[in-house]
C-alpha cells in the first residue's frame, strides 16, 4: 500500500518537501538560527548571505551568517521563518485532526440516528453559511488571539464539510447487508459504527484532512498578516510579512520570501491531497 | 415550478435563522460580561452599565435574542461603538468599493477561467493541459496577500503600469476607478480562477465523452461549435454551482485584498472593527457577508431552471 502511494510522483515529492520542512522547523535551533526575536538594530536590513557581527541585547556578541538577511529591526529572517513555520504546521495539523474527529462524530450521529439528523444538519447548514475567514475573525476578536482560540476558531468552520462527507458515507452503507446482519446479531451500536461503518469513510477523510490542513495554514497566515492572529511579537509567516510591509519598496525580500515559503508549503499539502485522491478514491478516478 | 422557487426561497429562512443564532451566541458565550469586554480594560462601572442598557443585557438570554432578532428583521443592526453611526449606514457607505472589486473579479474570472478550463478539457493530457492544471494548483495555494505583493512589486513598482494603493469612486473618474481596480481584482481572482478552471475542465471533459458529442462531430459541426454549444452548455450546472460556492473564497479574499491595496471597503471595515473590538459592527458584517453568501447560492440554485431544461421541479 505505502509503496504504491510512494510510486506516485506528486505524492512522493510533496511528502518529501513537507518532511524536509518538518525537520527544518522542529530542528530550527540546529540549522544556523538565532532566537527568532533576537534583534540588533546595527544589523538592520542586511542583504542575503551576509556574515556580520551580531550584538545581542544582553551584551553577547558573536559572528553569524545571515542566510536570508535581516529585517528592519536587525532580526535574522531565516530564523524567523523557521520558527514561524512551527506555528503554521501546528495549526495545519491540529485543525485537520480536530475537525476530522469532531466532523466525523457529527456525521456518524447524524447519518445513523435519523431522529437528530434534521436538527444537526440545519445547524451545519447555518455554520457553513458563514464564510470561514469571517467566522474565525469574529471568534478571535471576541475571545482574544491566543493559540488555543485560533485553533478553535479555524476548526469550527471546517466541521460541517467533514460532517456532511461522513454522513453521506453512512447513508450509503447503512442499508448494506453486512450492516443489517450486524444489527440482527444485536451488535452494540458503537461497535457497528466503529467496525462496519467508519472504515468506509477513512480514505475520503484522509483526503479531506489534507485540504483542511492547507486551508487552515492559509487562514492562520491571513489572520496574522492582518494583525488579528497571535500577538505581534510571535514570529509567524503572516506577521513577518505584515511587519515587512512598511519597507516593501526598498526591501521586498522580507515580504516575498516568507510568502514563497508559505505558498510552497500549501502547494505541497494540496498536491499531497490531489495525489491521495487519485490513489485512494476509486470513485473519483472513474468520474474523470 | 413556482412552488419550487417559493420553497427554495423559504428554505433559506432556517439557515439564516441559525446564522443569526450563531452570531448572537458568539458574543454571549464569551467568558465574562460582554459589556465589560466591549468597554475594555479602562472602562468604569458606569460605562459598563451604560453599555449593558444600550445592548439590553439585563434581560434574559432568550428575550435578548428575540428583541435582537426583531430589530434585525427591521434592518436594524445596532450602532457602532466607536463611530456615532448605525452599523447599516456604515456598511452602506463601504459597499461600493467592495462590490466594484468583487464585480470586476467575477468578470476577470469568467473571462479567463472558463476558456482555459475548456481548452484544457479539449486538449486533455496534453502539455498544455498539464501546464494549466499545475498553474491552477499553484493559484489555489498562494494566499491573496502574497499574490498581491508580487503584483505590486512587478506591475506597480517595476513596470509602473498600475497604481497600487487606494480607491477612486466611479462618479469621480470612471477610467481611474477601473485602472485602480485592475491589480486588486486580479489578485482576488487568482484563487477563484484556479477553482473554476478546474471544475470547468472536469465538467467539460465529462460532457465530451457523451454520445451526442460524437453525433455532433460526425454531422460535421465545427469543432468550436461542438465545444461551446454541446460540451460547455451541458457543463454549465456544475460550473455555476462552484461559482456560487466560491463566493466564500471571494469574501475571504476581499478582507485580505482590501488591506493590501488600501481599499476602503467592507473587508477593511471588518478588520478595523475587529482591531477596535467594535462588537455590533463585527456582528453586522458577519451577518451581512453570510446573507450575501446565502442569497448568491439561492440564485445559483434557481439558475439551474434556466441552464438545464431537464431540471423540472
Amino acid at each position: 500500500m505505502l509503496r504504491r502511494l510512494w510510486a506516485h510522483g506528486p505524492i512522493r515529492w510533496s511528502s518529501l518537501l513537507l518532511l524536509l520542512l518538518l525537520v527544518l522547523v522542529v530542528g530550527a535551533p540546529w540549522f544556523g538560527t538565532l532566537l527568532p526575536d533576537a534583534m540588533d538594530p546595527a544589523n538592520a536590513n542586511l542583504p542575503m548571505f551576509t556574515r556580520a557581527l551580531f550584538n545581542d541585547l544582553s551584551g553577547d556578541s558573536y559572528e553569524h551568517l545571515f542566510l536570508l538577511g535581516t529585517d528592519a529591526m536587525g532580526r535574522d529572517l531565516w530564523s524567523r521563518m523557521l520558527y514561524g513555520g512551527r506555528i503554521s504546521l501546528t495549526v495545519g495539523a491540529v485543525v485537520a485532526l480536530f475537525s476530522l474527529l469532531l466532523g466525523s462524530l457529527v456525521g456518524l450521529v447524524s447519518g445513523y440516528f435519523r431522529r437528530v439528523d434534521m436538527l444537526l444538519m440545519r445547524c451545519m447548514d447555518g455554520l457553513m453559511a458563514i464564510p470561514a475567514m469571517i467566522f474565525a475573525i469574529s471568534l478571535v476578536a471576541i475571545f482574544g488571539a491566543r493559540l488555543s482560540t485560533l485553533l478553535v476558531a479555524i476548526t469550527i468552520p471546517e466541521i460541517p464539510r467533514v460532517a456532511r462527507l461522513v454522513r453521506s458515507v453512512v447513508l450509503g452503507v447503512r442499508e448494506e447487508a453486512y450492516v443489517e446482519a450486524a444489527v440482527a446479531l444485536a451488535t452494540p451500536t458503537l461497535k457497528i459504527l466503529r467496525r462496519h461503518i467508519l472504515p468506509n469513510a477513512i480514505a475520503p477523510l484522509i483526503i479531506q484532512g489534507t485540504y483542511i490542513c492547507a486551508a487552515a495554514i492559509l487562514i492562520e497566515s491571513s489572520l496574522s498578516f492582518l494583525g488579528l492572529g497571535l500577538s505581534a511579537e510571535e514570529a509567524t509567516w503572516g506577521s513577518i510579512m505584515a511587519e515587512g510591509r512598511s519597507q516593501f519598496n526598498q526591501h521586498p525580500n522580507v515580504v516575498l520570501l516568507p510568502g514563497v515559503l508559505l505558498a510552497l508549503t500549501v502547494l505541497a499539502v494540496n498536491m499531497l491531497g490531489d495525489g491521495l485522491r487519485d490513489r485512494l478514491d476509486p470513485k473519483f478516478n472513474k468520474r474523470t | 415550478m413556482y412552488i419550487f422557487v417559493l420553497r427554495r426561497i423559504l428554505s433559506t429562512i432556517p439557515v439564516l435563522g441559525i446564522v443569526a443564532l450563531i452570531v448572537f451566541m458568539m458574543l454571549h458565550l464569551a467568558p465574562g460580561d460582554p459589556a465589560a469586554i466591549i468597554v475594555g480594560d479602562n472602562g468604569s462601572l458606569a460605562d459598563i452599565q451604560r453599555v449593558r442598557d444600550q445592548l439590553g443585557l439585563n434581560e434574559s438570554l432568550p428575550m435578548q435574542f428575540w428583541h435582537w432578532l426583531l430589530r434585525l428583521l427591521q434592518g436594524d443592526l445596532g450602532r457602532s461603538i466607536f463611530i456615532p453611526q448605525s452599523v447599516v449606514s456604515l456598511i452602506g457607505q463601504r459597499i461600493g468599493p467592495t462590490f466594484s472589486l468583487a464585480g470586476l473579479t467575477l468578470v476577470f474570472t469568467l473571462l479567463l477561467a472558463i476558456p482555459l478550463g475548456t481548452i484544457a478539457a479539449w486538449k486533455r493530457n496534453s502539455w498544455l493541459d498539464r501546464g494549466l492544471m499545475a498553474a491552477s494548483a499553484a493559484g489555489f495555494s498562494v494566499p491573496a496577500f502574497v499574490v498581491g505583493y508580487l503584483f505590486i512589486w512587478l506591475f506597480g513598482l517595476r513596470l509602473q503600469w498600475f497604481p497600487v494603493q487606494g480607491y477612486i469612486p466611479p462618479a469621480q473618474s470612471l477610467s481611474g476607478w477601473l485602472h485602480g481596480l485592475v491589480l486588486p481584482a486580479l489578485t482576488l481572482a487568482m484563487v477563484y480562477i484556479a477553482l473554476i478552471a478546474r471544475v470547468t475542465r472536469a465538467a467539460v471533459s465529462e460532457a465530451l465523452t457523451e454520445d451526442y458529442i460524437r453525433t455532433a462531430r460526425s454531422k460535421g459541426i465545427a469543432e468550436w461549435r461542438v465545444l461551446l454549444r454541446h460540451a460547455l452548455a451541458n457543463a454549465a450546472v456544475p460550473i455555476v454551482t462552484v461559482v456560487g460556492i466560491g463566493v466564500a473564497l471571494l469574501i475571504t479574499g476581499v478582507v485580505v485584498t482590501e488591506t493590501v491595496f488600501a481599499i476602503p471597503g467592507l473587508g477593511r471595515l471588518t478588520v478595523d472593527a475587529v482591531l477596535s473590538r467594535d462588537f455590533p459592527m463585527i456582528q453586522g458584517v458577519t451577518l451581512f457577508f453570510s446573507f450575501v453568501y446565502v442569497v448568491v447560492n439561492l440564485l445559483v440554485d434557481l439558475s439551474y431552471l434556466l441552464l438545464d431544461p431537464r431540471i423540472r421541479y
